[in-house]
């Protein structure tokens, strides 16, 4: 009698099992000559936006073909090691800077955008949010009971539901030291099914758990015989009299860096834009998009966020566990939008390279607190940018190769929230059992004590490239609203100058949204790509 | 667990106004370089590989950006492997930040601008560690927001190539990624 020896079972990759069966996907950096592509619907990106929208228009019976400038990688693939997930799935290898490198930029490059390798943190917009643009960007179309059936359709869509599993320990220090000093935490909703609760979110969910778009929408829209190009990048929307013809495209190396000599057509009806707030305005200001009043890629935001790390007495494992479970908006809901800025408290995942790189200074006092790595606690404040006359956000710039990037000076208008944001932190850590703390900075000051920590602050010198600052949202760039003179899309997202150009992505809102954006997209992208489909598919009725 | 230090003992008037002069007249004078020869600020024909002036650079600044991290007992290993890490991160960047690179690289081999804008006087592989260790805080602590960003540079590549290495966990406590396959 012959035993059959164990072997590994290998987790389902359903992306693969789609491919095998037929699904259109072509590898630019693969094509030996250039190509052309014809579709109804010619959609840029696949994150949030773009992901939605092919769902949407896919459905509504249009052929859609979605191009996307990072690499087609699925779960197979996802091997939760930061080396190489980090330059395959992120924009500028997860380096991406503001122009004077004063923030690090995270954001997704790959099928599925920063859904793929976000910490699938759910919020709906803001109430608050969606006033103000009501009364100071005259956005009249999505107040809160407008959105309301919108946030519903892509809860269910994406599953995003309360998570009841316990926090891990570095979210529930913030949990702890917040109930301390008496201010206000909750439960993060995220959009998770079935998850393993291993904390290995950033660097693309290897179990399918995380409801992204890579798993949800993308897959649907290839089942329905959607074309999805990858390794495209796309360059240049050629158009005469208000009115887009085709989209030129470059091929990218198989490194995803550099631009091969394939060219790639796509003609289309409609273009839709959902590369992000840095991709979609850049296409239009390479593609000299009429924009009278040079709104295009002004007012990006980016939630500039400051970090605090602490040393527990215990082990944080802050690498283990779902990474965002636990916020606190005291800190938001306490002030009035228009007053000193705001801002949003979060626990992040703790991985060796992004705590490495984003801890300053070197040698022996860094060596020292990565040693203590798994006792480190760390937490962030988002700042809610965009909501004052002091808080314009940033400018998307064409570098001289063609390519974006994104000018955001910091003003003594964002460095005192922040200080007040890394006083706020050391408080709360301290409340929570820190036995010391580093608000983030050059001179690797740290503290044993709150009152210490608050004289410190205090006297902290804050500077660009001193105090380090990250973001992990890009929003805005190409706002909505009626007025051309402050919008670049109408309320139903189409460009105010271009007659079948939408916008279905971050960079459709006027002001940062205060919170995680991905509902924010997916809710705001559903309503528009619906309306959009409809009209569509009436005009190819013969209607209008 | 490192002092606590006053930050403003590090960044004082002094120093800014120092760096100040020295870095303003080198950075004139690297612009000048530069426009009289374009051949130094192009990037390297091949994308992929460091030249040897920057793989020189990066040998010393390794071990002084990785003191107390990298083990003694192995220095010499790691730190190659620390370049061989860098090496590919820089492979994996758009050509726009290779460039820049590219640039700081070309600074930092240039004698008369590793003199006056990174202070080091002997060629780096002669620089001592001190002269290195100096020339790192002088940097990360300039008044000099462009010094400040190419020390950001140079701490992102290095520190990531390292911890992103599975020899640094132990040292950290970090199991690394779990197993997921059952039976494996």
């Amino acid at each position: 009698m012959t035993t059959t020896p164990l072997r590994p079972v290998k987790l389902p990759d359903p992306f693969q099992t789609g491919l095998d069966g037929g699904w259109r996907v072509i590898d630019a950096s693969t094509l030996v000559a250039d190509q052309m592509f014809e579709a109804d619907v010619a959609i840029v990106g696949s994150g949030a936006g773009g992901g939605t929208a092919a769902d949407i228009l896919s459905a509504a019976g249009l052929r859609v073909i979605l191009i996307e400038e990072g690499p087609l990688a699925t779960s197979s693939s996802f091997h939760m090691r930061e080396e190489s997930a980090y330059p395959e799935l992120y924009q500028e290898s997860a380096a991406r800077k503001t122009e004077d490198h004063a923030i690090n930029i995270l954001q997704g490059r790959c099928v599925g955008g920063g859904t793929t390798v976000n910490w699938t943190s759910s919020f709906r917009t803001p109430p608050s949010t969606l006033q103000h643009w009501q009364s100071h960007h005259a956005v009249k179309e999505l107040g809160q009971a407008d959105l309301a059936p919108w946030f519903e359709r892509m809860e269910t869509r994406l599953n995003i539901s309360p998570w009841t599993v316990a926090p891990n320990e570095n979210n529930d220090a913030l949990r702890r030291g917040a109930q301390a000093l008496g201010i206000a935490s909750a439960a993060i909703r995220r959009n998770v099914k079935g998850c393993w609760n291993i904390g290995y979110c950033g660097t693309g969910c290897p179990t399918n758990a995380k409801q992204s778009m890579l798993v949800t929408t993308i897959p649907a829209a290839l089942e329905r015989g959607a074309t999805l190009l990858v390794r495209t990048r796309a360059w240049k929307l050629e158009h005469a009299n208000g009115h887009v013809d085709e989209l030129v495209c470059a091929s990218l190396d198989s490194r995803g860096t550099d631009p091969t000599a394939r060219r790639i057509r796509v003609r289309a009806k409609t273009f839709v834009l959902s590369g992000g707030a840095i991709g979609s305005p850049a296409l239009l200001l390479r593609s000299k998009a009429p924009d009278p009043y040079g709104v295009a890629g002004k007012r990006t935001f980016l939630h500039p966020t400051v970090v605090s790390a602490a040393k527990m007495p215990q082990r944080v494992d802050g690498y283990a566990g779902a990474p965002q479970t636990i916020y606190s908006d005291h800190f938001l809901d306490s002030a009035p939008l228009d007053g000193p800025i705001g801002y949003k408290l979060e626990a992040p995942p703790l991985h060796p390279i992004l705590v490495a790189t984003t801890l300053p200074g070197h040698g022996i006092a860094h060596a020292e607190w990565m040693r203590d790595f798994a006792y480190m606690q760390v937490l962030i404040a988002l700042m809610r940018d965009g909501f004052h006359p002091e808080s314009a956000g940033g400018t998307v710039n064409l570098r001289t190769d063609g390519t974006p990037v994104l000018d955001y000076p910091l003003n003594a208008y964002f460095w005192e929230g922040a200080r007040r944001a890394l006083a706020t932190m050391a408080e709360i850590q301290f409340a929570a059992g820190a036995v010391r703390v580093a608000p983030l900075h050059a001179s690797g000051a740290s503290y044993s004590s709150w009152a210490q920590a608050k004289a410190g602050i205090a006297a902290l010198p804050l500077q660009a490239m001193v105090a380090p600052v990250v973001s992990a949202h890009v929003m805005g760039g190409c706002p909505m609203g009626a007025d051309p003179r402050r919008a670049v899309v109408d309320a139903s997202g189409r460009h105010h100058y271009l007659d079948n150009a939408y916008v279905l992505d971050g960079s459709l809102f006027p002001t940062s949204i205060g919170a995680n954006p991905q509902l924010s997209i997916y809710a705001i992208s559903a309503k528009l790509a619906s309306a959009l489909g409809a009209r569509l598919r009436r005009g190819a009725a013969g209607g209008d | 667990m490192p002092e606590t230090v006053t930050p403003s003992s590090r960044i004082t008037r002094r120093t800014l106004l120092k760096a100040g002069i020295a870095g303003g007249a080198a950075l004139a004078m690297l612009r000048w370089l530069y426009m009289s020869d374009g051949q130094s600020a192009t990037p390297s024909a091949n994308p992929t590989s460091l030249d040897a002036s920057a793989r020189e650079i990066l040998a010393a600044i390794v071990p002084e950006l990785l003191k107390g991290a990298i083990p003694p007992e192995d220095a010499f290993g790691a730190s190659a492997e620390v370049l061989a890490g860098v090496e590919r991160a820089i492979a994996g960047l758009p050509p726009a930040t290779r460039k820049e690179l590219d640039e700081l690289f070309s600074l930092l081999a240039f004698a008369p601008t590793r003199c006056l804008v990174a202070g080091v006087w002997s060629s780096w592989p002669k620089a001592s560690p001190d002269a290195i260790a100096e020339f790192l805080d002088r940097w990360r602590d300039s008044g000099f927001a462009l010094l400040r960003s190419a020390y950001g540079a140079l701490h992102q590549l290095v520190l990531a190539a390292w911890y992103g290495n599975p020899r640094s966990w132990s040292a950290i406590g970090y199991p690394g990624p779990p197993s997921l396959e059952f039976g494996a």
